[in-house]
């Protein structure tokens, strides 16, 4: 579904990306991992069009992407959220949600219409915000929502674009046992209906959760395999990334 | 600014009614209150250049500080298509509104992928050049002196004619482009379109990459907002008879940033609207006392900027409380 061959990256004269292929399969959740710095959150910059690649190249259902802008890698279906929230702040939860949504996109420059009149768009987004765990807070504004809130909202606006391929960049960032355990719900409950992508440092986490995983290491992926595999890998194990418990 | 989406957009909320409702019976009362109708006219004109001002600065958080010359650019071609194209209404409106657009759209090219600082330092740049070839262009814009002599065309309906002469019909007419132009802000400023100028506002990045095109929002911003300046400079034209270099100098363009803060537009859409009827009250009211005026305003305007950064809308601006 999703293929990035041999992505190589320098920023100045910091290689970031050496020689990364990286393959995702519908229906699958794939797992990122690695310490800080590996280069994960790069390589969701190139792969949802934030960089381009210095070489290489990424498709999309047989499509070539690389290089291509934010703006139209968005709407072929691919959607992420941010590891440092990106939200609307100053809208409602639901607005978050609806300006991300294809039905609002595609009457971006309607300059005379009125959402308030459109009452399937409408619940098309509280059907997102109550996916995500917020059905009670649809009028409250994004800066007023508790840190795990604005985390849940975070994946929300990435899920209002209705994605088919979704990248999850930390999810999980910050939040306690609670949190987490409440975001792996939502994922265990999305995996059902998209392709996900997920960039993790909590092993537990992504262990329990991912199909197939790649460990990334100074810009280059040193490991890949189910979690089962990965957790044979006398590379894995030797490494602090193996302490899984 | 904008109330949230699920809430249904009235057509005229109150406070346009009311506006709408000062305005319209203005002349019948303003003598008794000592001062004058044309007051008026010179009051709605320059709401109408604030509001669509705000439109960038409150809407989509781009700071234009060189609007002055997308109003002058409207004043200027106002006076020129009646003097060398037709000398018929519509055609001079329409003149000032296509010059303008024109002059936006292609300003908006060069500054529509920057933000901030370097957004507002690249609109004084390009103010300050249409100032500079309204003055050395002597052969068309008459230079220092402006045109001069611009008449007041009838307004022609086809079946009807109405003379603007007398201050009567201008003020009326100048109402009804007025009314107009408010009208359709304020739908297109809760339409689906300002809202996602809003939220480009609020988070450029997220808005790329949920799919907008950024350039392309900020550039028809651009691009809107010159063409109300325009407008309003071509009623300015209309009512003040002439068109001069004054009204493109960074001075006045300072001016609709101040009005538009002062007033409150970035939390209300009616920021501007009192920021302009305020601004007007003291040069004529505090003008009538002392010459330093401006002295005091200014000095109104750091305490507002001190104290009340919101601007006076944010005096009355209840910020939706979350209801769940």
């Amino acid at each position: 579904m999703f293929e990035a061959s041999h992505l190589h990256k320098r920023f100045g004269a910091h290689v970031v990306l050496e020689d990364v292929s990286l393959r995702f399969a519908v229906g699958r959740l794939t797992g990122i991992m690695g310490p800080n710095g590996a280069g994960k959150t790069t390589c969701f910059n190139l792969l949802t069009g934030r960089y381009a690649p210095d070489r290489g190249r990424v498709t999309f259902e047989g499509r070539d992407i690389t290089g291509l802008p934010p703006r139209l890698i968005a709407r072929l279906g691919i959607s992420r959220s941010f590891q440092i929230m990106n939200l609307f702040d100053e809208y409602s939860a639901l607005d978050n949600v609806l300006v991300a949504t294809p039905g609002v996109r595609r009457r971006g420059f309607a300059v005379l219409a009125d959402l308030s009149r459109d009452r399937a768009l409408l619940a098309r987004a509280r059907e997102v915000l109550a996916r995500v765990g917020l059905a009670g807070k649809a009028a409250a504004r994004a800066k007023d929502l508790s840190y795990g809130e604005r985390r849940a909202l975070e994946i929300g606006v990435a899920l209002a674009a209705e994605p088919r391929l979704l990248f999850l960049d930390e999810p999980t960032a910050g939040l306690g046992t609670e949190g987490t355990a409440r975001i792996a719900q939502l994922i265990q409950e999305l995996k059902r209906s998209i392709t996900l992508v997920m960039i993790e440092h909590d092993m537990k986490f992504l262990f329990g959760l991912a199909d197939h995983i790649y460990v990334m290491h100074w810009g280059q992926v040193i490991a890949e395999g189910t979690p089962a595999m990965l957790r044979a890998n006398p590379w894995v194990q030797r490494s602090n990334l193996g302490q899984l418990g | 600014m904008i109330g949230a989406a699920d809430r249904r957009v009235p057509l005229a909320p109150a406070p346009m009614l009311a506006l709408f409702g000062v305005f319209a019976t203005l002349p019948w009362w303003i003598d008794a209150v000592g001062l004058y109708p044309y007051l008026g006219v010179e009051i709605m004109i320059w709401v109408v250049f604030a509001l669509g001002f705000n439109l960038l600065l409150g809407t989509s958080g781009l700071p234009s500080f060189g609007h002055g010359a997308y109003f002058g650019v409207g004043a200027y071609a106002f006076g020129l298509a009646q003097f060398h194209l037709h000398p018929n209404l519509w055609i001079c409106l329409a003149a000032a509104l296509a010059a303008s657009v024109v002059a936006g759209a292609l300003v908006a090219c060069f500054i529509s992928h920057r933000r901030g600082i370097y957004f507002a330092l690249l609109t004084i740049a390009f103010g300050q050049i249409f100032w500079f070839v309204a003055i050395k262009w002597h052969s068309v814009t008459r230079g220092e002196d402006g045109l001069l002599n611009i008449r007041r065309p009838d307004a022609d309906f086809g079946f009807v004619a109405w003379s603007l002469q007398s201050n009567e019909a201008l003020y009326a007419f100048c109402f009804a482009v007025f009314a107009l132009t408010v009208l359709l802000l304020w739908r297109l400023v809760h339409s689906p379109y300002g809202r996602v100028l809003a939220a480009i506002r609020q988070n450029e990045t997220r808005a790329r990459f949920v799919g907008y095109n950024v350039w392309l929002f900020k550039w028809t911003a651009f691009t809107l907002s010159a063409a109300v300046a325009g407008l309003a400079g071509g009623l300015f034209a209309l009512a003040q008879q002439s068109a001069y270099p004054n009204v493109m100098s960074l001075h006045q363009s300072g001016l609709v940033v101040m009005m538009t803060l002062i007033g409150g537009g970035l939390v209300s859409f009616w920021g501007p609207v009192l920021g302009t009827v305020l601004f007007f009250l003291a040069r004529d009211l505090l003008g009538a006392y002392t010459e330093a005026w401006l002295l005091w305003y200014g000095l109104l305007f750091m305490l507002i900027v001190l104290f009340k950064p919101e601007g006076i809308a944010g005096l009355f601006h209840v910020r939706s409380k979350p209801s769940a």
